[in-house]
Order: C-alpha cells, then sequence, then structure tokens
C-alpha cells in the first residue's frame, strides 16, 4: 500500500467576501486577482509546505500536488516549483505530481528539464502524473482543447523519449518540433521517473493508461461509478495481455481525523465551505456552462461513469452536501477508532494499491491539518498499512503494474527501474 | 422548415478524404454562399430570394454538420484551399461568393489565394481580420444560445429567429452546434478568429468587386475589423445594414437582399 498525503492548497482568504458561505456570487472564471493580498498568499504556500514536511514525518509514502490555473481553489499553478522545493526540504517520500497538464505545454522539453532536475534534486522521489487538465486549464493557457488529446499523447511521447533516449535528436511532430534535443539534466530514476494517471473523466484517457501500463489514480469519486471506471482499465489490461491488479489502481478522497468526533465533524464540514468549493449553497457560485462546453476538450460520448456524476460543475462531490459525502464515503471524519473501518470500507469496496487522503483543504486551518496529520501518523496509517497486507493491496512500488510480479522477488535494487519502465 | 426540403437539392462531392455535403437550388449562374462558425443555419430566406435568380450551392465546411472532418486541415487557409480544389474538379470559373462571418473569413482567404476564380465577392461580419480597436467575441467562452442571442440586436423582431435559436434546441440541433464549434475551434482557436497576414494578402484583389456588409449594430465582429477589410481590398465598398447585429442577412433579411442581388448583377 502506497500512501499519500493531499490538498488544493486554496486560497483561503474570508476577508474577500468571496469564500467562506458569505454570499457574493461567484460565477467560475469571473474572480479577478485584483483582491489577491500577496501577504496572505506567501504565508498559505509557506503553510502548506510546512504541513508536507510533517506529513512525511508522519509516515506518509507520497506527498501529492496538483495543478490548476487561474482559479482559487488550487494554489498549485506553478506546481513544479512547490515540487522543487519540496525536493529539497523532504527526504524520505515521494513527491507525486497528479499532475502536470501535459496539453498546454508549448514547449514540452521545459517539462523534460523541470521534472528530471526534481528527480535529481530529490534523489530519485519523483512520481510524474499527466492530466489532460479541465477547461479551465487550456483556456488559462489558450491551449486549443480540440487538439487537447492530441497533444497529450505526443507531449508524453516526446518527454519519455527525451528521458530516455541519447541526445541529441529531432523531434518533427504534428504539434512539437525540435531540431536539437539533448537537455543537460537527466532523470536520476533509471530509465525515468515512475508515471501515474490521475482522472475523472474521460475514457480514452483510462484506456490509454491501461494500455501502457501506467496506474490510473481516480480522484474524489463516488465508489460505484470508480469501480466501473476500474473495469474499464480491467477489460483493458485484459485485451492487452496481463491482469490489472491494485498496483494498478489509485483513489483519492477526503478523510479528516481529529480528536473527538464532535471536533473531526466540525472540522469536517470545512471540506465544503471556502475557496475549495466555491459553488456550494452560501456562495451562491455558478458553473460555466461555456467551461463544461469547451469545444472538443473531451469526447462527448466517450466519457466514464464517474463522469455522470463529476461535471456539473468542477466536481459532481463537490456540490454535494457534507451530508451527502458523509453519507458514501466519499467523505471520512472522525476519531482514528471510526475512520479505519470506514477507510477499510473504501479499501475492500476498490482494492486500490495506493490512496490518497484529501485533508486540509476548504476552510480548514494549519492546526486542523496538524492534528489530523498527527493522528494520522500515530494511528491510522498503521492501521491501513495492516489491512492493505491483510487485503493484499500492493502498491505500484511493490508490485509492477506491467507485469504483476512483486518488485521483492527481483535483483534487489531494481525496483524503481523496473517501475518507470514505460508499457510501450 | 420540413416543408422547403423539396427546394434544394442535397449532393455529396467526394473530396480526398472524404465527403462534403452539398445544397444547390436554383437556376443560373453558380452562387457559392460560405456559412459561418456554427455551421449551415438552414434553408433561409435569404437562400430562397438568391436561389431564384442564382444556381447557390451552399456547402457545408468539411467538419460541419454532414460533411467529414479532415484532419491535416488546422486553418481556415487550408479549408480554403480545399474549396479551390473543389471548384477546379466542377470546372467553375468567374464565380460569385458570399461568405458569412467565419465563412467571409474563409471567402477572403480563397479570394487571395486564386482572385481570378472569381468574379464577385460579398463578405458578411467577416471574422478573419484582428480589429485595432476592440476584440472579435469570444464564442468559444460562451455557449452557442449565448453567441446566438448576442448576434441580434432584439431577436424578438426577427421572423426566422425561432429557426436559427430555437426555444428549446433539440439534442440533434446541440449536437450540431457542437461540432460545429468544435471544428471551428480546430481552425481558429489561437490566434482566435484571425490570420494576422491576411490584410497584406488581400491587397491582391485589385480586379475583384468587393462589398463588405455589416450589421451597424454588430456586437461579435468589431467594425472595425470591417475597416481594415474595406482598405485592404483596392476598392472594396463596405455598407452597414440600421438597427441589424452580426447576422443582417436573417436580422434585416430585404435590406441584406436589395443590396447583396443589386450588387451581384
Amino acid at each position: 500500500m502506497f500512501i499519500g498525503h493531499f490538498t488544493e492548497r486554496p486560497y483561503q482568504d474570508p476577508k474577500s467576501g468571496y469564500f467562506g458561505a458569505t454570499g457574493k456570487s461567484i460565477k467560475d472564471l469571473t474572480v479577478s486577482n485584483d483582491i489577491y493580498d500577496p501577504i496572505l498568499g506567501s504565508d498559505l504556500y509557506n503553510r502548506y509546505l510546512d504541513e508536507k514536511i510533517y506529513a512525511e514525518e508522519m509516515g506518509f509514502d507520497g506527498l501529492m500536488l496538483n495543478e490548476h490555473h487561474s482559479s482559487p481553489f488550487c494554489m498549485g499553478s506553478a506546481v513544479n516549483v512547490e515540487a522543487s522545493i519540496l525536493a529539497r526540504i523532504t527526504n524520505r517520500a515521494k513527491i507525486v505530481l497528479l499532475g502536470n497538464v501535459l496539453p498546454i505545454w508549448d514547449d514540452p522539453l521545459w517539462l523534460v528539464e523541470q521534472l528530471a532536475t526534481i528527480d535529481m534534486i530529490s534523489k530519485g522521489r519523483l512520481v510524474s502524473g499527466w492530466v489532460r487538465g479541465t477547461a479551465r486549464e487550456s483556456v488559462s493557457h489558450n491551449s486549443p482543447p480540440a487538439y487537447n488529446w492530441e497533444r497529450f499523447q505526443e507531449a508524453h511521447d516526446f518527454i519519455i523519449k527525451a528521458w530516455t533516449e541519447p541526445g541529441p535528436f529531432r523531434w518533427e511532430g504534428k504539434h512539437y518540433q525540435y531540431r536539437y534535443v539533448n537537455p543537460w539534466v537527466r532523470p536520476y530514476q533509471k530509465p525515468h521517473p515512475p508515471i501515474m494517471l490521475p482522472g475523472v473523466v474521460s475514457r480514452d484517457s483510462i484506456i490509454w493508461a491501461a494500455r501502457q501500463r501506467i496506474p490510473y489514480i481516480m480522484l474524489a469519486t463516488q465508489l460505484e461509478p470508480t469501480r466501473q471506471s476500474f473495469e474499464v482499465y480491467k477489460e483493458t489490461a485484459i485485451e492487452e495481455g496481463y491482469e490489472a491488479g491494485p498496483q494498478n489502481f489509485g483513489y483519492l478522497w477526503k478523510v479528516h481525523v481529529d480528536e473527538t468526533e464532535e471536533l473531526a465533524e466540525e472540522v469536517a464540514r470545512k471540506f465544503v465551505q471556502g475557496p475549495s468549493n466555491p459553488f456550494n449553497a452560501g456562495n451562491e457560485g455558478t458553473a460555466n456552462p461555456a467551461l463544461n462546453k469547451l469545444p472538443g476538450m473531451t469526447s462527448r460520448r466517450r466519457t466514464l461513469p464517474t463522469a455522470q456524476v463529476a461535471t456539473a460543475n468542477r466536481g459532481g462531490q463537490l456540490s454535494r452536501s457534507f451530508e451527502d459525502q458523509v453519507s458514501d464515503h466519499t467523505i471520512i471524519s472522525g476519531t482514528p477508532k471510526t475512520v479505519i473501518p470506514k477507510i477499510r470500507h473504501v479499501l475492500e469496496y476498490l482494492r486500490p494499491g495506493s490512496v490518497f487522503f484529501w485533508d486540509g483543504d476548504g476552510a480548514m486551518t494549519h492546526d486542523d491539518q496538524m492534528r489530523s496529520l498527527r493522528l494520522m501518523g500515530e494511528e491510522v496509517l498503521p492501521a491501513v498499512r495492516e489491512i492493505a497486507d491483510e487485503l493484499g493491496l500492493d502498491s505500484p512500488f511493490e508490485v509492477d503494474p506491467k507485469t504483476g510480479k512483486k518488485f521483492d522477488a527481483m535483483e534487489s535494487g531494481s525496483a524503481d527501474e523496473i517501475a518507470a519502465t514505460p508499457g510501450d | 422548415m420540413a416543408g422547403e426540403i423539396s427546394k434544394f437539392e442535397e449532393q455529396e462531392i467526394m473530396i480526398p478524404e472524404g465527403k462534403l455535403q452539398m445544397r444547390i437550388a436554383g437556376e443560373g449562374e453558380p452562387l457559392l454562399l460560405l456559412h459561418g462558425e456554427l455551421g449551415f443555419p438552414g434553408w433561409m430566406k435569404y437562400h430562397r430570394t438568391l436561389s431564384e435568380q442564382y444556381r447557390v450551392m451552399a456547402p457545408s465546411h468539411p467538419g460541419y454538420d454532414g460533411s467529414d472532418r479532415l484532419d491535416w486541415a488546422m486553418h481556415v487557409s487550408d479549408l480554403a484551399g480545399v474549396y479551390l480544389q473543389v471548384l477546379d474538379d466542377l470546372e467553375l470559373s468567374g464565380i460569385k461568393m458570399v461568405g458569412f462571418s467565419m465563412g467571409g473569413w474563409l471567402a477572403a482567404e480563397m479570394a487571395a489565394m486564386d482572385p481570378g476564380k472569381f468574379s464577385k465577392l460579398v463578405l458578411v461580419g467577416p471574422m478573419g481580420v484582428k480589429p485595432e480597436k476592440g476584440e472579435i467575441y469570444d464564442l468559444f467562452l460562451n455557449v452557442a444560445t449565448e453567441f446566438l442571442e448576442e448576434s441580434f440586436v432584439d431577436p424578438n423582431l426577427v421572423e426566422e429567429y425561432g429557426i436559427i435559436r430555437p426555444d428549446e434546441p433539440s439534442p440533434e440541433q446541440e449536437e450540431s452546434w457542437e461540432v460545429a464549434r468544435e471544428q471551428s475551434s480546430r481552425l481558429a482557436w489561437k490566434p482566435f478568429m484571425y490570420n494576422p497576414t491576411l490584410p497584406y494578402l488581400l491587397r491582391r484583389l485589385k480586379t475583384l468587386q468587393t462589398l463588405i456588409i455589416s450589421g451597424k449594430q454588430d456586437s461579435i465582429v468589431p467594425l472595425d475589423s470591417l475597416r481594415i477589410y474595406n482598405e485592404s481590398i483596392p476598392g472594396s465598398s463596405l455598407s452597414l445594414i440600421d438597427q441589424s447585429g452580426h447576422r443582417p442577412e436573417i436580422e434585416k433579411p430585404e435590406d441584406f437582399l436589395k443590396l447583396v442581388t443589386n450588387f451581384l448583377k
């Protein structure tokens, strides 16, 4: 079992009047950065880095970061900068980027170089992840949505080649062209950092992940459609001649642990308050229908079961009430004693080899997050590892997602190398 | 609309990578009508009137409506090249051509590539040129119905409004808009709805009589774009139709048809 910690790093500014059920109307992409407070922003960036350091101390295997643009609910637009800092200020945990938005890069050689640099400085702790991004990302960086999927695939192939094949070489693609590819930084991990593919909506993406034998991480979706979507991966794997197991699947969802049941509920309610959820009742937020219909962004027919509950605005769960989310385990909160059996339920239901606990978000304070991280480290993570062992939930760092074989059966020290092998 | 289907004949024209949906009506000189960014709008009054005098040819561009998408075509000038090949194959020359909005841009590209092929050119609220003042309306950051609403001064006064913007669009209509928006975005996402070199290339239209028309209250394409068109095309003229937005052919069909039929004579 691989256990990661995640928060979207929301821009928490109650005085702006926009966040935290203050009644000021929000329509997606209409909040001007005129309200941005640099002092507050600076404090928040540092707070979120501090929390990652503590998450590592408390025993998390992975420190997960994500990337969104032009939006207050996630400050991680320059996610590689945050990852670079983690590379130096942490020591053990993997730095998991779920993920870089490939298609919006007009020059993906920058990505080749930045990620390899993170892998260098962290001494081989980078786990790369690729996403196609939401419509917001394509709009922010003015990347053509109708070519999003083509650019995703071409950028991926280019990055892998630039990481693995000696330069210089030429690349004359449909969307990217280079006459001299010879970056003077190469990944620490050989042949390259392991890759995960996070997603929610696209059937094409999960099939692509299964064909590449890249673990697929479902982001904060309801359990049953998640299981159905994993079936799409499993069916593709069978077509490709291998059997997908827990090592091929990951799941991110909201988990908060606290000292008492009362406090846990009070704090967990903050998941649906604040900038992480500008569309909830009280904030009077409105999804931007033009973003949902950005032309050509995703196939209108080739979506996943999870997409039906995720496209109402920025995420289906997020527009649901706290009670609804608690009732179907998409939010789990409580003391360690009550949280552990609920996590067991999710693990039994989805059988993921990787999980990411989404915490410290919405209107939660630094103290809220630190209490939860401490209790997770003291009680929850050890229990989850035991459950995972009992259920046979191996991570992609224990069992090769390409072959289904345990790494420790192979030559010692080769785990990273094998985990990183692309599944051409 | 159903009763008027018999008024045009639908043909499929084969092009190297697929088929092109073409509607043909009337007798006489060929008149090529090029639709805009949302695809073929339906067989409207202006089609019917023009087909009384001309052999109206109203294709759906590759990637719109029933015409196959050409994956290699990434710019409006690529479609222009495709249409010039089609006209070559049909052995047509001295053609009169009217382009609407993004179809006006397409017509301008075609004319700039091969001015000798055409005898008259009408550009109606053409996209394709970057205005120095104002910006072209961002139809990709607004849904199709909003864009259509924004295209008229007063939809309540427009007889054919319900045809192009039904109160409750059918799923087929919604799908047709999304297909068209996707194709338009493939051709003109960035730069958005213009070709920076087009004004320079249009200088070549020295002998092609050109009329540029727009609604005086067009809130989609700034009048400044039309000014640049007018200054770039030698001998062109610009006519504005009052109390009309971006779709004068639908908002003020009588005024529009009077201008166009006089010019095409």
